[in-house]
C-alpha cells in the first residue's frame, strides 16, 4: 500500500450528504476482474450525459476546468453508505484522489478507503461548509492535510483538526501490508482454532 | 460481567489484541460471490499466500448470473470471465462452490442459512454489505471489501475496532398486513439512514420474537441501510428449529453442545447498551421508500413529503434532490403513484415466505395491463420449494415471470435493469439513484405489497380491499 504522510493539492466539491458506492461507481462497471482502471467511470452516472461515456456533463463539479487535477474530494455527511464495494476506493484513487474530507463516513466504505491509502477525514459539518466555501471563492485553492498531525488546513490557512484510529494511522504513514503483518499472528491463530468447539469447527 | 449478545460473540473470537493494532478476530465462515472475490484471489497468488481454511470458505454465483437461463452463453462476456474466473479459483484453491449448475445455487444470502452454514455465535464475513442478514441467527455477520476478504482468505481472520452497541426495540404485536419488511423500513424512517453508523444494532421485542426466521433476515439483512456494523437478533427455539438437520449443521453430539451454548446466547438482562430506541409494533403500517434512500420512506396512507417542512438544510437539500430524481410532487398521495414494473426477489425478500406472501396477493388475479412483473426466487432450494407448493403456477397464471435464482434486478448487473423512466416497486434493499438501471425510479416495499402494485397498477393499502 502507498504510505500516506502529508499532501496538499487542489479541492473539489461534491455539496450532497448520502453519496452511496452506487453512484461513486455503478455495477455496470464492478465486472472486471481486476483493481485497475476504474477512475475514467467514477461518478458515471452523473459526470457523463450518455451511458458510453463519451459526453461529460458539464454540470458537474469534477468536469469543470477549475477542478482539473483536484486530489482531495469535500462531501457532505455519510459518505459512502450502501454496497460494501471496494471498487468505490479503487475509482477515487485511480482518479487521482488521496483525501477525502466529510462530516461522517459509512463504516465499509472507510476501512475500505484506509485499506488503498486513501484517507478519509472527519471534520465537523461547520468545518466542512467552511473548506467548501473558501475553495469555492478562489480557484486553484490548496488544501493541505497532516496525517502525522492529523489537522487539514485551508486555503486561508484555518486549521482544524481530526480524529483517527492509532491502528489505521500506523498502517497508513507507513504503507503496511495489513496481511503480512497478521500472519505473523499465525501460532496465536493456529492455538485459537486449536480450542474452537467441535460445533463450530 | 454483563455482557450484550454483541459482545459475547465478540469476546469469543478475539485472537489477539496488541497494544496500538486493531484487534485480530476469527472468522468462522467466508461466504465468496463472484464479484468481489477476484481480485483477492489475485493478491494471495502475487504474494504467493495460501488460502488458510477452505474447508470454512463457500463460494456461489448471483451478482451476475442470468435468470432466463442457466448457461454461460446468456452472459455478458466480462460476466462470464468473472464467473469463470471464479471457477477457476475455487478448483484452484480447493473451495465448495454452488455454480449455476447446481441446486445450492443462489443469493450468497439465501444459500448461507438455509444450508445450515450460518450459525449462532459465529462470525460470518463476505464481501458483500447485506452479509448483515445472517445475524438473524444470533451470528456476528458484516460485509468486507476486497482487501479483507483477501486478508481473510491469508489468515481466517480480520482486523477490527469494537463498535458501539444500540438496541432497537419492537414492542407489542404488528396489525395483520404488517410484515418484517414493513418493521425494518419503519425502524430506518425512525433512526435515518445513517442511524446505526458506528453500531451493531441488537433487534428485540415481541414483534421481533414473534417473526419466523425468514422475516428476522429480511429485518437484519438492511441493518446495513441504517448504516449498522451488523445486525443481530438472539437465537431461541425457532432459530434452533430452523437449523436442525441443515446440511452444514452440526450432528449428534455437536448438535446437543451447539443447542446449549446458543440457548445462553442473548444479552444479559442489565447490559448496557449505547444507545436505545423504541418503537410500537402497533403503530406501523405497510411502508414504502419514496425516495432515493432508503431513510426516505413513508407509510402507505401518507404523502410525499415536502422540503419546505424540513428545517435541518442538508436534509432539505437532500429531499430537493431526491423529489427531482423520482419525478414526484409534494403532497402526492403514495397510493396514487402508478408503476410499470415489479421486481419480487434479492437477499432481502426472496425466500419462500416472501414468495408465498406475494402469491396470496397474486391468486386469481391478473398483472395490470402496462405492467411487467418478474419473481426471482433466492436460490434453487426455495424455486424448488416454490414449485412443489404451485406458487409458480399462481404467479405465471397472474402474468407474473416466474425466473432463475440470482440477485436480478436488485443491483441489475445482469440483463434484468430498468430502463429509464422506469418506476419499480421493489422487494429489495436499495433505492438509490440509478440501483435497477439508469435513470429508472425504486420504491423499497414487502413482498405483499409488491404483488398488489403489481395488479392495481399503482401502489394499494393491503390492509384494504383492492
Amino acid at each position: 500500500m502507498q504510505p500516506f504522510t502529508t499532501h496538499t493539492g487542489l479541492a473539489v466539491i461534491i455539496d450532497s450528504a448520502n453519496i452511496d458506492t452506487d453512484q461513486i461507481i455503478p455495477k455496470q462497471f464492478l465486472s472486471k476482474v481486476t483493481r485497475d482502471g476504474f477512475g475514467v467511470h467514477l461518478f458515471h452516472d452523473w459526470r457523463y450525459l450518455d451511458d458510453a461515456g463519451d459526453q461529460p456533463n458539464p454540470e458537474f463539479s469534477l468536469n469543470q476546468p477549475r477542478y482539473r487535477g483536484a486530489s482531495i474530494l469535500l462531501a457532505k455527511e455519510n459518505f459512502g453508505c450502501g454496497s460494501s464495494r471496494e471498487h468505490a476506493p479503487w475509482a477515487l484513487a485511480d482518479f487521482g484522489l488521496r483525501v477525502i474530507i466529510a462530516p461522517s463516513f459509512a463504516d465499509i466504505f472507510y476501512g475500505n478507503a484506509i485499506n488503498n491509502g486513501l484517507l478519509p477525514v472527519r471534520l465537523t459539518e461547520a468545518e466542512v461548509v467552511q473548506l467548501m466555501q473558501e475553495v469555492e471563492a478562489e480557484e486553484g485553492a490548496q488544501v493541505s492535510v497532516d496525517l502525522q498531525a492529523r489537522t487539514v488546513t485551508s486555503p486561508s490557512g484555518a486549521s482544524f483538526s481530526f480524529d483517527i484510529a492509532p491502528s489505521a494511522s500506523h498502517n497508513l504513514l507507513n504503507g503496511l501490508d495489513a496481511i503480512g503483518i497478521s500472519l505473523g499472528y499465525g501460532e496465536a491463530i493456529a492455538a485459537y482454532e486449536a480450542e474452537i468447539p467441535s460445533w463450530r469447527a | 460481567m454483563v455482557k450484550t449478545l454483541y459482545e459475547k460473540v465478540w469476546d469469543s473470537h478475539i485472537v489477539a489484541a496488541p497494544e496500538g493494532e486493531a484487534p485480530l478476530i476469527y472468522v468462522d465462515r467466508h461466504l465468496v460471490h463472484e464479484v468481489t472475490s477476484p481480485q483477492a484471489f489475485s493478491g494471495l497468488k502475487v504474494a504467493g499466500r495460501k488460502l488458510r481454511a477452505p474447508e470454512k470458505t463457500f463460494a456461489t454465483m448471483d451478482h451476475n448470473t442470468s435468470t432466463k437461463s442457466a448457461s454461460l452463453d446468456a452472459l455478458s462476456p466480462m460476466a462470464r470471465t468473472q464467473v469463470e474466473t471464479l471457477a477457476q479459483n475455487c478448483k484452484e484453491f480447493g473451495v465448495r462452490l454452488y455454480d449455476i449448475h447446481h441446486k445450492n445455487q443462489g443469493i450468497v444470502h439465501v444459500m448461507g442459512p438455509e444450508l445450515g452454514i450460518t450459525l449462532p455465535g459465529t462470525v460470518i464475513v463476505c464481501g458483500d454489505s447485506h452479509t448483515a442478514t445472517h445475524g438473524a441467527f444470533g451470528a456476528l455477520a458484516f460485509g468486507i471489501g476486497t482487501s479483507e476478504v483477501e486478508h481473510v482468505m491469508a489468515t481466517q481472520t480480520l482486523r477490527q475496532l469494537k463498535a458501539k452497541t444500540m438496541k432497537i426495540e419492537v414492542r407489542g404485536q404488528v396489525a395483520d398486513g404488517i410484515t418484517a419488511k414493513d418493521i425494518v423500513l419503519a425502524i430506518i424512517g425512525k433512526i435515518g439512514m445513517d442511524g446505526g453508523t458506528g453500531y451493531v444494532v441488537e433487534f428485540c421485542g415481541e414483534a421481533i420474537s414473534a417473526l419466523s426466521m425468514e422475516g428476522r433476515m429480511t429485518v437484519c439483512n438492511m441493518a446495513i441501510e441504517m448504516g449498522a456494523k451488523a445486525g443481530m437478533i438472539a437465537p431461541d427455539q425457532t432459530t434452533i428449529d430452523y437449523l436442525e438437520g441443515r446440511e452444514f449443521a452440526p450432528k449428534g453430539e455437536a448438535w446437543q453442545q451447539a443447542v446449549a451454548a446458543w440457548k445462553a446466547l442473548k444479552s444479559d438482562d442489565d447490559a448496557v447498551f449505547d444507545a436505545h430506541v423504541v418503537l410500537e409494533a402497533s403503530d406501523i403500517a405497510p411502508q414504502l421508500t419514496w425516495g432515493t434512500n432508503p431513510g426516505q420512506v413513508v407509510a402507505i396512507d401518507q404523502c410525499v413529503p415536502n422540503p419546505e417542512d424540513e428545517s435541518n438544510p442538508t436534509v432539505k437539500a437532500s429531499i430537493k434532490k431526491a423529489l427531482d430524481y423520482v419525478a414526484l410532487t409534494p403532497g402526492t398521495q403514495m397510493t396514487d403513484v402508478s408503476i410499470n414494473k415489479v421486481f419480487i426477489g434479492s437477499c432481502t425478500n426472496s425466500r419462500i415466505e416472501d414468495l408465498r406472501s406475494a402469491a396470496h396477493q397474486a391468486k386469481g388475479r391478473k398483472v395490470a395491463a402496462g405492467v411487467t412483473a418478474i419473481v426471482v426466487p433466492g436460490s434453487g432450494l426455495v424455486k424448488e420449494q416454490a414449485e412443489a407448493e404451485g406458487l409458480d403456477k399462481i404467479f405465471i397464471d397472474a402474468g407474473f415471470e416466474w425466473r432463475l435464482p440470482g440477485c436480478s434486478m436488485c443491483l441489475a448487473m445482469n440483463d434484468d435493469r430498468l430502463e429509464a423512466g422506469d418506476r419499480c416497486a421493489s422487494t429489495s434493499n436499495r433505492n438509490f439513484e440509478g440501483r435497477q438501471g439508469r435513470g429508472s425510479c425504486t420504491h423499497l416495499v414487502s413482498p405483499a405489497m409488491a404483488a398488489a402494485a403489481a395488479i392495481a397498477g399503482h401502489f394499494v393499502d393491503i390492509r384494504k380491499p383492492y
